[in-house]
């Protein structure tokens, strides 16, 4: 019965008697959220264009963000450096399309699927070999002083992250929708042979959205190093995005967005009203039982492209 | 059936060849062979009929020509395919579409998460920019009223016949001057076979495209086409105009379904005894 009450009734008594503090809580839920996206966005790039789960999207953040850090800390100004890891993070979709994707064309998803992890184990040895292992810290700007809404208190640099990232979101989503690139990457997902045979060359498509993930992993990464300095834990945190993607959809990148916001809100609530009944610490399981359940109930997701079956 | 050539007619050459496949063999995964050795010409402005039972090799003659065969493991290793005296097989399969040469895939292939007409602007791909896409939308969809009702709705919720509207719609956006049309009468029903046919008649007449058509259906195709090839086992065995096919008594009794000696008895015909089985 107490067990029944401090599940059912005290956490909203709670919620209903604080309401500044629940605001906190969420908003603070909400930009964790976002910085779920922009890695699950990644995924869904690659996913949606070839068809390819890369589980090297995680370290591909951290190698961005090392690579940044690394030029900066060598003096170089930070536009320059952004502008060098974009240039740096293109280099590395033509190496993956020329070394992996090319010599693997038209094997089974699985096979594509082991070399991600082979790239993402090569991604992280060869930035520790270059930058060393340590924990840096990124300042490239981003404000980071605190705005007070009511009782609340909210951090500017969630604000940002959260601004940058719908922009990111809007600008994607137009690019797939009404550009002919744009038709073609999601012409390439639903059928590589019917793209092959209209002429589609499927080379040019998966350097293009390896160059675009690349992109958006630099922007992750910039996000989550300036919050938790640049670590090679990053690449772990990243793989959140995995019930991100469950919950919204593999294929769908406002799934990406909607999906990440759920999650890293409900974790922070979770953690926060219900987290001392379970023993705390429910933040780290909690998005992966999300996604459980949405496995069971709906396993395309909330966004995701519907399967269609012809009967 | 015999391995001789006919004896009938003689390969078109009145009329300028504009593809012409000579002498190739394919394998697959290096080791199994299976085009010994075809060779065919289609016409300009012809429709040619590529006619076999299953696994006899139209589909792989259909896309060494359009060169999709290296994304399944598979290699012309003899003779040369050649479309207006240049060479297709070395060239990447971007590159033929660009030289006018599409294929239609068996099963039509549409891209089923986007809309009849983004499956149609996708088929534009290889012109780039041009202006001309929005008139030959246009042109697709006068040839094709039901993609225009159908326009907006996800090529995976129509039906057969739709989706392979769809899919030679697609072909001619890339305003190709042959198109490889494999079996576009599987799974329909006769009624849109005859309907899809009589739009690839029009469609030759009046826009002057070439067809090559792979094809089980042979009554039908031999009606459209004026020319045919007879598949078997990785080789050409028989080929003439569609009138001197029809009249073939072979094709006639293997293709056709029809015989001289009327009905056949199946008293003639020897029986195995069925080996018994576990299942």
């Amino acid at each position: 019965m107490e067990f029944l009450h401090a599940f059912f009734i005290a956490p909203f008594v709670e919620m209903v008697d604080q309401p500044w503090f629940l605001f906190e809580v969420l908003v603070g839920g909400l930009s964790a959220g976002v910085m779920y996206s922009l890695v699950a966005l990644g995924f869904v790039l690659i996913f949606k264009a070839s068809g390819v789960f890369n589980y090297a999207q995680g370290v591909m953040v951290l190698f961005a963000a090392l690579n940044l850090v690394g030029l900066m800390e060598w003096g170089v100004p930070v536009w320059l450096a952004l502008i060098l890891t974009v240039i740096i993070m293109i280099g590395l979709a033509f190496a993956v399309e020329r070394l992996v994707l090319r010599k693997l064309v038209n094997q089974e998803p699985i096979i594509l699927f082991m070399a991600t992890i082979g790239l993402a184990f090569f991604l992280e040895g060869f930035g520790e070999t270059i930058w060393g292992s340590d924990v840096r810290p990124l300042d490239i700007g981003i404000p980071d002083d605190v705005w007070f809404v009511g009782d609340a208190m909210l951090q500017q640099s969630d604000i940002f992250a959260a601004v940058v990232a719908s922009f990111l979101v809007t600008v994607l989503a137009l690019f797939f929708h009404y550009t002919r690139i744009g038709r073609a990457l999601r012409a390439v997902a639903d059928d590589h042979q019917a793209a092959l045979s209209i002429g589609i060359p499927l080379n040019h498509i998966w350097i293009i959205v390896w160059a675009v993930a690349g992109f958006v992993a630099l922007v992750a990464g910039v996000m989550w190093g300036a919050r938790l300095g640049v670590q090679f834990s990053l690449a772990i945190i990243a793989l959140k995005a995995l019930p991100v993607l469950i919950l919204g959809g593999f294929t769908s990148i406002p799934g990406a967005i909607i999906g990440g916001l759920i999650i890293g809100a409900g974790e922070k609530v979770a953690e926060v009203y219900w987290g001392s009944l379970f023993g705390g610490a429910i933040e780290e399981w909690f998005a992966y039982v999300v996604a459980l359940v949405f496995l069971f109930f709906r396993p395309q997701g909330l966004f995701g492209d519907k399967i269609i079956e012809r009967v | 059936m015999a391995e001789a050539m006919s004896d009938t007619d003689p390969a078109p050459d009145a009329a300028k060849s504009l593809l012409d496949v000579n002498n190739i063999e394919v394998i697959y995964d290096h080791v199994i062979l299976v085009l010994k050795g075809v060779s065919l010409s289609v016409p300009e402005g012809g429709i040619v009929a590529l006619l076999g039972g299953n696994g006899a090799g139209k589909t792989t003659t259909l896309k060494s020509i359009s060169n999709l065969l290296k994304a399944e493991r598979g290699e012309v290793t003899k003779g040369a395919i050649t479309m207006e005296g240049r060479r297709l097989d070395t060239l990447t399969a971007n590159d033929v579409v660009k030289m006018g040469c599409v294929q239609v895939m068996e099963g039509r292939h549409c891209f089923e998460h986007l809309t009849i007409e983004e499956n149609l602007l996708t088929g534009a791909y290889t012109r780039g920019g041009d202006r001309g896409v929005k008139d030959d939308l246009e042109l697709v969809y006068e040839y094709f009223p039901r993609l225009k009702e159908r326009r907006k709705s996800l090529a995976g919720y129509t039906s057969g016949g739709e989706q392979q509207m769809c899919a030679i719609g697609r072909a001619l956006m890339a305003k190709p001057k042959i198109i490889l049309l494999d079996e576009p009468s599987m799974g329909l029903a006769p009624q849109l076979v005859e309907q899809i046919f009589e739009i690839v008649k029009r469609l030759n007449s009046q826009e002057g495209v070439t067809f090559l058509l792979a094809e089980q259906n042979t009554t039908v195709a031999l009606r459209y086409a004026k020319y045919g090839y007879i598949l078997e086992n990785g080789r050409v065995v028989l080929d003439g105009s569609a009138e001197s096919l029809l009249s073939n008594e072979d094709v006639k009794e293997f293709y056709l379904g029809l015989s001289t000696e009327g009905k056949k008895s199946f008293r003639d015909v020897k029986h195995y005894k069925r080996r018994k089985r576990w299942l």
